[in-house]
């Protein structure tokens, strides 16, 4: 495919030559707020947040439901309709295609139309919703193809049928509706489909989420595989952190709206350091090695609409002290790591800050540790 | 059978609640065909006991709980609660056998009606259960404030849509309570939660289950969360019990290939890099993948439901379906190859006397 020169000439030089953390990142979010307008007042869904994906990486966004993790990845790609609304920030983009950097929040509709799918597709969360029932899956491939590039009919069957080639599906199913498909080829579709016009960036919005272990683990292979040989980056978005460990090379997590820390996998696996990045981290029962106490987060997310002062996350905090209600969540390194990278919003805790004292959770009662004993 | 002599691993908990002995369901589906969804399936529940049923989707556990629940009719198979056959011929029986046995749905977000509040929810249950004179204000209260739901007088008042999953979640627990059941059902009770909620979710469940010595069934694809969940473990792969033994014992040590392709599916945190990332493919003890045809792992309708996606099926595997033979006292295998697939189980000195039981 050609450069695409189009998508160039837009949001000014002054945001070419800012400065980018390491190497120059494909996307590039910063300070990207957006609310939801209510009559209410503002909930503020997605609080200045600055996320780079390099070429190739794969970024995962970690948090619960509401923590505003779709809205920010919708928000960076303008898919977002009232009473959304991106407040704040810019979202570079700068692609092998592309000539020059643009901003994607300023850009001129028929320039975003260019940029979407064929440099950032999506693979939705509900495979079973995003894909049209009523249409097979040959026409859904070729409206995608057909909407983005330009080739000739034949061309773009063939394209069609290479397409799901590459997600390991038999050609014969392109005469398939999406109702005679199994939950995991529907997935490989919705992937095959972002695959259709070469994308420099693949979203993927908790993309194996309803699916088995056995399928999930296949389709993750394959999208890694994919990664290899297409060279694409991914931005990778769920709420399972074990999954993220596995997967990706650097994981932001998010918590109400707002990135509590940033780190490679492997420093967070190892070296966690805000109490949430905890929390969820000894959320989930591990298959292998010996029985560990888990803890969990009991309570629930914050109202963002009124949030309270300070950190979001010190209702749930076992580490949680007065001066908490001062912190201003800015992401600074972590004292101890190695890593310059790795940043937390939580000034207080340490990788290995021991837990207070052994506080009684109101909710259960007892540790959850004793489950199944 | 074999399976007759071995000793559920649950049974140290309490007394015998539910027996469900070779359980099948057919299902019509069009032109004479038949789908064998659940296939001579037997286990007991006991009370104060937690038996997990883990299986992909389509294995039919879900299709068992039903079965068990009263849901579906059985095409074959008995179904005994505290030591009496359950006959449901009559609209009363049925009310009668729900009031002892409750289900408990996946998904919070359409088991609840939306057009009506969370205390009209736990009210109908507890005057169809209860009967009329029972205290059902105070009743509800306390079925909130048994799930957690405080304070209970603020959440009887809101519509499902103003909760969060795990609150409704919450809600229908309370509302399977509500019946004062002794076994409880829960397909996939938390599957569509957050991770961090789940804990939470599964501890509740654990202390419903002991504070109300409640027989569990606990229906999961995730066999990490069985084994701390729950006391055995049963695999289910197209409708047939494939394996079944302790929790942690099927976990550590698979023996059937089915199991050991679950357990090498799941996320491994500890692992890092190894598989995923590195950009190989993992190369478990079986692995679907490299099979294009068979991706999402139909199975097969003659021998071993397993065959087509097993490593070390031969001949006789798609031959002959085995049965479920005996391991040691509280595990089996239906599985031709056990001596191959789990040489360490079969041919070993090692006894069931010598393995970690929780």
């Amino acid at each position: 495919m050609s450069a695409d020169p189009a998508a160039g000439p837009v949001a000014g030089s002054s945001l070419a030559d800012a400065a980018a953390p390491s190497s120059s990142p494909v996307l590039d979010i910063r300070d990207l707020s957006v609310v939801y307008r209510t009559p209410a007042g503002d909930v503020r869904a997605v609080n200045q947040v600055n996320l780079a994906l390099g070429a190739g990486e794969v970024v995962g966004l970690a948090g619960e439901s509401g923590s505003g993790k779709s809205t920010l990845a919708y928000g960076a790609c303008r898919l977002l309709r009232a009473p959304a609304l991106v407040t704040n920030g810019s979202v570079i983009y700068s692609g092998r295609r592309v000539s020059r950097p643009a901003d994607i929040l300023t850009m001129r509709s028929d320039e975003l139309r260019r940029l979407r799918w064929r440099e950032i597709a999506i693979v939705f969360q509900s495979a079973m919703n995003a894909l049209n029932p009523v249409l097979k899956v040959r026409d859904q491939l070729l409206d995608a193809i057909h909407a983005h590039l330009k080739m000739p009919r034949d061309e773009a069957h063939e394209r069609a049928a290479s397409l799901l080639d590459l997600v390991g599906i038999p050609r014969s199913r392109l005469r398939s509706y999406p109702h005679e498909l199994s939950g995991g080829m529907r997935q490989r579709v919705m992937i095959a489909m972002a695959l259709a016009a070469d994308p420099e960036i693949i979203i993927m919005d908790e993309p194996t989420t309803a699916l088995d272990v056995v399928v999930q683990r296949d389709i993750l292979a394959q999208i890694v595989e994919l990664k290899d040989r297409l060279g694409f980056s991914i931005l990778f978005i769920t709420h399972d952190l074990s999954l993220l460990l596995e997967l990706t090379d650097r994981i932001a997590v998010m918590y109400a709206g707002q990135f509590v820390e940033i780190a490679t996998s492997d420093e967070i696996h190892r070296e966690s350091s805000h109490p949430y990045t905890k929390g969820l981290l000894n959320s989930f029962p591990s298959l292998r090695g010996p029985r560990r106490e888990l803890v969990g987060i009991p309570g629930s997310p914050p109202d963002l609409g009124n949030p309270p002062p300070g950190c979001p996350f010190v209702p749930r905090c076992v580490y949680a002290r007065p001066e908490c209600q001062d912190v201003d969540m800015r992401l600074l390194p972590v004292a101890t790591s190695r890593d310059p990278d790795h940043v937390t919003a939580c000034p207080f805790v340490l990788p290995d800050t021991p837990v207070p004292s052994p506080v009684p959770s109101s909710a259960s009662g007892r540790p959850a540790g004793e489950l199944g004993t | 059978m074999s399976e007759q002599t071995l000793t559920s691993a649950a049974v140290a908990r309490g007394p015998l609640a539910m027996e469900a002995i070779s359980l099948s369901k057919d299902f019509r589906i069009g032109r004479g065909n038949t789908l064998h969804a659940v296939r001579d399936v037997s286990f007991n529940l006991y009370r104060g006991a937690v038996v997990a049923l883990v299986g992909e989707s389509g294995s039919g556990k879900s299709t068992a709980a039903r079965l068990l629940a009263g849901q579906e009719r059985l095409t074959s198979g008995t179904i005994r609660l505290d030591g009496k056959q359950v006959e449901v011929s009559s609209r009363g029986d049925f009310r009668r056998y729900k009031s002892e046995v409750q289900l408990v749905f996946q998904d919070p977000f359409s088991s609840l009606n939306p057009i009506h509040t969370v205390r009209y929810h736990l009210e109908r249950p507890v005057k169809l259960h209860q009967g009329h004179d029972a205290n059902v204000d105070q009743e509800v209260v306390s079925l909130m404030e048994q799930v957690r739901l405080t304070p209970a007088r603020q959440f009887l008042v809101k519509y499902p849509h103003e909760l969060s999953g795990g609150q409704r979640q919450r809600v229908s627990f309370a509302r399977a309570l509500a019946a004062r059941p002794s076994v409880l059902l829960a397909d996939e009770p938390v599957s569509m939660l957050d991770v961090s909620i789940r804990l939470e979710m599964l501890n509740l469940l654990d202390d419903l289950r002991r504070r109300f010595s409640l027989a569990m069934l606990y229906i999961t694809h995730d066999i990490a969360s069985a084994r701390y969940f729950a006391d055995e473990i049963l695999v289910m792969y197209a409708g047939e019990i494939v394996e079944r033994g302790p929790a942690e014992e099927v976990t550590q040590v698979p023996a059937h290939p089915y199991t050991q392709l679950l357990v090498a599916s799941a996320p491994d945190p500890d692992n890092l890099g190894s598989a995923l990332r590195g950009g190989s493919r993992r190369q478990g003890p079986a692995t679907a993948s490299g099979r294009p045809q068979n991706l999402d792992g139909s199975a097969a309708t003659q021998g071993c439901p397993f065959n087509p996606r097993c490593p070390f099926a031969d001949d006789l595997c798609r031959q002959e379906d085995p049965a479920l033979t005996q391991i040691s006292a509280t595990r089996g295998a239906a599985c031709w190859h056990l001596d191959v697939a789990a040489p360490e189980l079969v041919s070993g000195p090692r006894r069931d006397g010598d393995t970690t039981t929780t």
